[in-house]
């Protein structure tokens, strides 16, 4: 009972985070159809820039919460000013091509922002862990958790409903909704849809960097780091539905679940799962648990 | 392709470049051999791309071929290196014959993101397995061919430099065969409109199939070769990003030539080891912006360089090495 319950508190938490990673992710496709690789970069620059602040933090003697509130807000507007001025100066050059082409486009940021990282914030691993005690620890039963890794889980629904609520219930959502289905025909409705696609890239960034801010202080933050959570993430969205909030969320507790239940039951099990998973959900339903089949022209 | 070469002259020039080896430094010798196993292995993403379809796990198939040979040849002492290869390509074409009919039904993005699946699945399942070393691989012992034992590392180095420039220059023959063929003009047809191929009563799904097999086989070949050149095989050999630059060499070359497919391999490789020397820490970054202004400026690849008029009077301009399956 109690391994049991573990896992899901072990897989919430870590869906939480993957979460938002993956409503970047998921976003960026639904609206520019760029399968983003170098979606983990932003998490991982988020992390980097979350560090830094942190550690600049402590050195001037600020509260730890003040810290906190810093750490996210820098991360934000980095990543979403990197991302904008990538989106403007260079992903724009490549519309109207292949799917796939666009996919190596960012596989070749990806590999910029690898090394970028690396030049700016050399290869040793760097800490931030001093808002981890933030919120104390708290106790189920017999198990205590981090207060820190629990207040995740709010934050990833909060995030959630903002975006769907974003979506589907105000003006801008259902601009962004036109988009997605026709963009020839909201450009002719006056949509400039130039601005869109900027607006909904570095949102999905600041996303990406937001859950790197959010998960900088459990971890080590070291190179390496965007191709794990890249990998992850690629799974999540699939699973769910390339473009699908809802699908975002299921396939991110589908893999948090199956990651705690493997780190608890059988470890060696952990990405083979994931990935079988994927595997599975693509072999029976290509267009993933949550997304409507579409017709194709012949 | 009316216009290409005679095979008996390809072959010619094939063992021309193996023997050119003689009279080359040491030190690109093993780059060579690098560049002509990658080569074989983005041949075979060639080969695929011609249904409209990238692999982003042909690193599956590498480290199946990889891991095949080494297991066979720790257990049961076979170190003659061509024996190596056609093992590492059976490992890889069984592999591919379970596999692609399976993933023959789908199209772009899914295509690659299937593909890329299950590669990770055999990374997950090889990191974890510690009869076969975990993370860390194991070391294997030094190729022979045909009963010679090479001490001298140079005659080692030149042995494996002829055995895959070899290998892979009559892949490159056999592709050429291949892309002239009913089949290869049929999966150029795929790339085009899969449906409408149907409707004239070939089997889509066929001819994926067999392109991919084919490419895993390529791929397989490719496994055993880099086991041979470093030795050791780790779970890396089927990791995405590794993947990820064979796909990289697939389209600096583009899908029109098997030659461009030898030059870009060979660029890479040129383009890396300078960085190593003189940018040592920022060789991503170099090769971020190579791809960039490849896609940018060559959309068709290194091959339109010397192919472009060629192809302008009966193909539409296409903007990449698959532009999609899927209008």
């Amino acid at each position: 009972m109690n391994l049991l319950l573990t896992i899901i508190v072990d897989g919430l938490i870590e869906a939480s985070w993957l979460f938002i990673v993956a409503l970047g992710l998921t976003l960026v496709f639904g609206v520019l159809k760029i399968l983003n690789i170098a979606h983990g970069s932003f998490y991982a620059l988020g992390a980097y820039v979350a560090a830094t602040i942190v550690t600049l933090a402590t050195a001037k003697g600020l509260p730890p919460a003040l810290g906190f509130v810093a750490m996210l807000l820098a991360a934000a507007f980095v990543a979403s000013v990197v991302g904008l001025m990538l989106e403007r100066g260079l992903l724009k050059m490549f519309y109207g091509r292949d799917e796939v082409v666009l996919l190596l486009v960012t596989y070749a940021v990806f590999l910029l922002l690898e090394d970028l990282t690396k030049l700016i914030w050399g290869v040793n691993p760097i800490y931030a862990t001093q808002p981890y005690d933030l919120f104390g620890n708290v106790s189920f039963g017999k198990l205590y958790y981090v207060g820190y890794d629990l207040v995740l889980i709010p934050i990833a629904i909060l995030s959630g409903v903002a975006v769907w609520f974003g979506l589907n219930r105000t003006v801008t959502g259902k601009i962004v909704s036109a988009v997605i289905h026709d963009e020839e025909m909201s450009a002719s409705m006056g949509v400039k849809v130039k601005r869109v696609y900027a607006f909904a890239f570095a949102f999905g960034v600041l996303l990406a960097a937001f859950a790197g801010a959010l998960t900088a202080p459990k971890i080590s933050v070291q190179p390496g780091l965007s191709s794990d959570v890249i990998i992850l993430s690629f799974a999540i969205v699939v699973i769910g539905g390339l473009g699908s909030v809802e699908g975002a969320a299921v396939g991110a507790i589908l893999v948090g679940l199956a990651r705690a239940a493997c780190v608890h039951l059988l470890p060696q099990a952990e990405l083979f799962t994931i990935y079988l998973i994927m595997a599975a959900v693509l072999m029976f339903r290509p267009e993933g648990l949550f997304q409507r089949e579409t017709a194709r022209r012949i | 392709m009316r216009r290409g070469l005679h095979p008996v002259v390809m072959i010619g020039l094939v063992i021309a470049a193996a023997l050119f080896g003689r009279v080359l430094p040491t030190w690109t010798l093993s780059l060579a051999t690098v560049a002509a196993s990658n080569a074989l292995i983005a041949l075979g993403i060639v080969v695929l791309a011609r249904t409209g379809n990238v692999s982003f796990g042909q690193g599956l198939f590498f480290a199946a071929g990889g891991y095949g040979v080494a297991l066979i040849a720790n257990s049961s002492g076979i170190t003659d290196a061509v024996l190596q290869v056609l093992i590492g390509a059976i490992c890889g074409g069984l592999l591919g014959l379970v596999i692609g009919p399976l993933i023959a039904r789908y199209t772009g993005i899914f295509f690659g993101m299937l593909t890329l699946a299950l590669s990770m699945v055999l990374y997950g399942a090889l990191l974890k397995t510690s009869a076969l070393g975990g993370s860390d691989g194991f070391n294997v012992g030094r190729p022979s061919l045909f009963g010679m034992v090479f001490t001298d590392t140079r005659e080692a180095d030149f042995m494996l430099y002829a055995v895959s420039v070899v290998t892979t220059g009559l892949a490159g023959i056999a592709a050429t065969i291949l892309f002239r063929s009913e089949l290869g003009l049929a999966s150029l047809a795929v790339r085009e409109n899969n449906l409408r191929v149907e409707y004239l009563g070939l089997s889509a799904n066929r001819i994926v199939t067999i392109n991919f097999v084919i490419a895993a086989v390529f791929a397989g070949a490719s496994g055993a070769f880099a086991l041979m050149a470093q030795r050791h095989i780790d779970p890396q050999f089927a990791y995405w990003t590794t993947s990820g630059e064979f796909v990289f060499v697939a389209v600096l070359a583009g899908y029109q030539s098997v030659a461009a497919v030898f030059v870009a391999s060979m660029a890479l490789e040129l383009v890396r080891s300078f960085s190593n020397l003189y940018l040592p820490n920022t060789w991503q970054l170099v090769l971020g912006v190579f791809l960039l202004s490849v896609i940018l400026f060559l959309p068709r690849g290194i091959g339109s360089l010397w192919i472009r008029d060629r192809h302008r009077k009966n193909d539409p301009p296409r903007t990449a090495i698959t532009d999609g399956a899927a209008p």
